[in-house]
């Protein structure tokens, strides 16, 4: 029931590429990056110790330590890439997706895990990493972003942010205010939209006609498709899109071209939609394995270094896994702690109530 | 009869409501070749096609607002929000359109839009995926809010609210969707009155109010107090807007005990209005005032915590215990 696209841009989608799946360098016209051997091979270090995080979440999850946890498999270069791109003074805000974004925050990983295993809403102070919390609901962050770069413009400040969000997501009020938003004030943010391919089981034709990175044009400013799983891309893109944030030339929006290699979360099964053939040719264009091969080919890494990496990160991994078991339980009580900043009368009581009750047992107990 | 989940009765009450009217749709996040997160209309999509089973963009506003202009254009739009938590995107169309358009046309035009929610705590999830948001719903006059129970009053509820003429918000309690039961699902079976409440368990003692999720609930808390020598009669409510307030004064009136069990929080619930009007008409027969279990006036606790949250045995018997020591 969907007619040919008659306006708008007709040529083929453009994607900015630095770095081929194969591992070669090519160049771009508008987009050049030069980074030093240790650069790359922190580039390099930061995707294996993000992928090995989330491999260690999705087995927690499997044994029963986490109540759900959603994989950035397959999205690390777009993670880590933009976030390799912010300052210290940008501020993010996330998904629930952006474990590889956090790493890059420094938001230490068992803080992820809080919400996942259900003993917190989300366990970091985004202040101090300047990384919000995660959002569930679809697109809501897009807005806070824009306020957020409201107040950086108000304050005259040299920093942007930085907003998060799917494929999916671009179909929500929220975000489409969020575009309106950024436009008409000109704010200091870039919209970086993973497009991974699904909403859950929705392929990105439910929610568009046209490639995503062309909406911004319409809300007035500029938008860009990168190969989202091309690390070097990424990072030189977000770094342009930030620059120009901060300078005063307004919001702009990056679309990472990638591919959501798990399920949606552990909770899904994607069999039900999706075929295996298209995994297997992403699997191809794998963000990690381009990066070694150009370090190796490069002589700028060899295999020692490669095993010094795996071997941290299978320590990452066991202590990752150590610590997420020795996490308590809160307490009953924490149900009342931080619902208001200042003394609440109803609170109170309930709080008194319940202790009475909780004592009730113990006392029941002796 | 047939022995069916909960979820599965709904998946068969829509594919009945499908077959028999031509003008009925389903459409929502992922309910096509996914079935749904929770399968209720799973293998619809294969059966009626993409036309009746729409897998939409992935908006809530936009679901509830497309389905008052097909409603308007003679359809009848059964609409998926994937969790409670998710409806409140669509709250405006909900409550400044679907609500109110129907008065303001003078009854000309009639929004038959059914709103499924699958609504409650106990699943473990993170946030936004526990809440009962049934209140604020009820408060909003121009919509009908029923909650089902177990599987028998999914399978008509369900058909009974695709039939209705009014929009309904339809509470599914999603920790019971595996439940199962007997369900007759032949043309003979007479089904209970739609906004109608039913009595669960028989009692003499004291009434007990719940609906959806809190329904079983109630029905064990009852079985332990029958252990203690009180006999507690539950009444599930079913309609919530509107509630059967004459079967449940007339349980009242013969109890003269009342306690209402709902999982959201008590301070400014369902709870108190049913409270304020029993008490107003059953003020010379009660032997303690009407009391309330429910959440807290927090917001629902991470998983690891929501086994307190929720009204549980022991919480809703502490209460029958307060209600005998006046
Ligand atoms: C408002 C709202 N509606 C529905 C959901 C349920 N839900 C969670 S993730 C998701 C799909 C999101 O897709 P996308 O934006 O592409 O992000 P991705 O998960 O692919 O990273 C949906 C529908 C939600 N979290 N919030
Ligand atoms: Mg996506």
């Amino acid at each position: 029931m969907t007619a040919d696209v008659s306006l708008g841009d007709q040529s083929p989608p453009e994607l900015v590429q630095l770095l081929t799946p194969e591992g070669e360098r090519v160049e771009h016209p508008d987009y050049d990056i030069d980074l030093s051997d240790e650069e790359l091979k922190g580039l390099y270090r930061d995707l294996v110790l993000v992928r090995r995080v989330d491999l260690e979440a999705v087995a927690l999850q499997r044994q029963g330590e986490l109540g759900l946890w959603a994989s950035l498999l397959g999205q690390e270069a777009a993670q880590v890439g933009s976030g390799r791109a912010l300052t210290d003074a940008d501020m993010a805000f996330p998904t629930y997706r952006e474990h590889g974004v956090a790493w890059c925050r420094k938001v230490d990983p068992v803080q992820l895990l809080g919400m996942f295993r259900g003993v917190n809403h989300g366990g970091w102070d985004p202040v101090e990493h300047n990384f919000h919390l995660y959002t569930i609901v679809i697109g809501s962050q897009t807005l806070h972003a824009v306020g957020y770069a409201m107040g950086i413009q108000r304050d005259g400040a040299e920093s942007a942010a930085i907003a998060y969000f799917g494929d999916g997501a671009t179909s929500q009020g929220d975000v489409n205010e969020a575009f309106i938003w950024a436009s008409v004030f000109n704010a200091p943010v870039v919209f970086f939209c993973q497009n991974n391919q699904w909403a859950i089981s929705e392929p990105l034709e439910k929610q568009t006609r046209i490639p995503l990175y062309r909406r911004a044009a319409g809300f007035g400013f500029p938008g860009v498709r990168v190969d989202g799983n091309d690390v070097l891309a990424c990072l030189a893109v977000t770094r342009k899109a930030l620059a120009d944030a901060r300078s005063g030339q307004g919001p702009s929006m990056i679309e990472a071209f990638t591919y959501r290699m798990g399920a949606h979360t552990t909770s899904d099964d994607p069999t039900r939609y999706r075929v295996a053939d298209e995994l297997e040719s992403w699997k191809l264009k794998d963000p990690i394995e381009r990066v070694k091969a150009y370090l190796s080919k490069n002589g700028i890494a060899d295999q020692a270094y490669f095993a010094e990496i795996d071997a941290e990160a299978d320590e990452l991994g066991r202590d990752l896994r150590r610590r997420c078991l020795a996490m308590p339980d809160p307490q009953p009580l924490a149900i009342f702690d931080h619902v208001y900043n200042e003394p609440h009368a109803l609170l109170a009581e309930e709080r008194e109530q319940f202790a009475a009750y909780l004592n009730s047992f113990e006392e029941g107990a002796r | 009869m047939t022995t069916l989940t909960l979820a599965k009765a709904l998946n068969m009450g829509l594919r009945k409501a499908m077959e028999d009217d031509p003008k009925v749709l389903i459409m929502g996040e992922d309910i096509g070749k996914l079935g749904g997160v929770f399968r209720v209309t799973d293998g619809l999509q294969k059966d009626f096609g993409e036309d009746r089973v729409i897998d939409t963009p992935l908006a809530e506003s936009g679901i509830i607002g497309t389905a008052i202009g097909l409603a308007i254009r003679g359809y009848r739009p059964v609409c998926e929000i994937q969790f409670d938590g998710f409806v409140f995107p669509a709250a405006d169309q909900i409550i400044t359109q679907l609500a109110k358009m129907p008065l303001r046309s003078l009854g000309k035009l009639k929004l038959p839009v059914v709103v499924r929610i699958p609504c409650g705590g106990g699943i473990g999830a993170v946030e936004h995926h526990s809440e009962s948001p049934e209140a604020y719903f009820t408060h909003t006059a121009g919509l009908r809010v029923v909650a089902c129970s177990n599987p028998v009053d999914a399978y008509t509820m369900i058909q009974q609210a695709v039939r209705s003429d009014d929009p309904v918000i339809f509470f599914e309690p999603k920790r019971r969707y595996w439940d199962k039961a007997d369900v007759d699902t032949s043309p003979a079976a007479t089904w209970h009155p739609f906004d109608a409440a039913r009595i669960a368990k028989p009692g003499a003692d004291l009434t007990m109010l719940a609906w959806g999720p809190m329904v079983k609930t109630a029905l064990l808390a009852a079985g332990a107090a029958a252990e203690e020598g009180r006999d507690v009669e539950v009444i599930d409510l079913r309609s919530l807007n509107p509630v059967d307030l004459p079967l449940v004064i007339e349980s009242v009136r013969r109890t003269g005990r009342c306690v209402i069990v709902h999982e959201a929080p008590v301070y400014s619930g369902l709870g108190g209005e049913l409270a304020a009007r029993i008490t107003e008409q059953c003020f010379y027969h009660l032997e303690a005032p009407v009391l309330r279990v429910g959440g807290f006036s927090t917001p629902y606790p991470p998983s690891r915590l929501e086994e307190h949250y929720l009204p549980d045995l022991d919480r809703v018997l502490d209460a029958v215990d307060r209600a005998f020591g006046y």
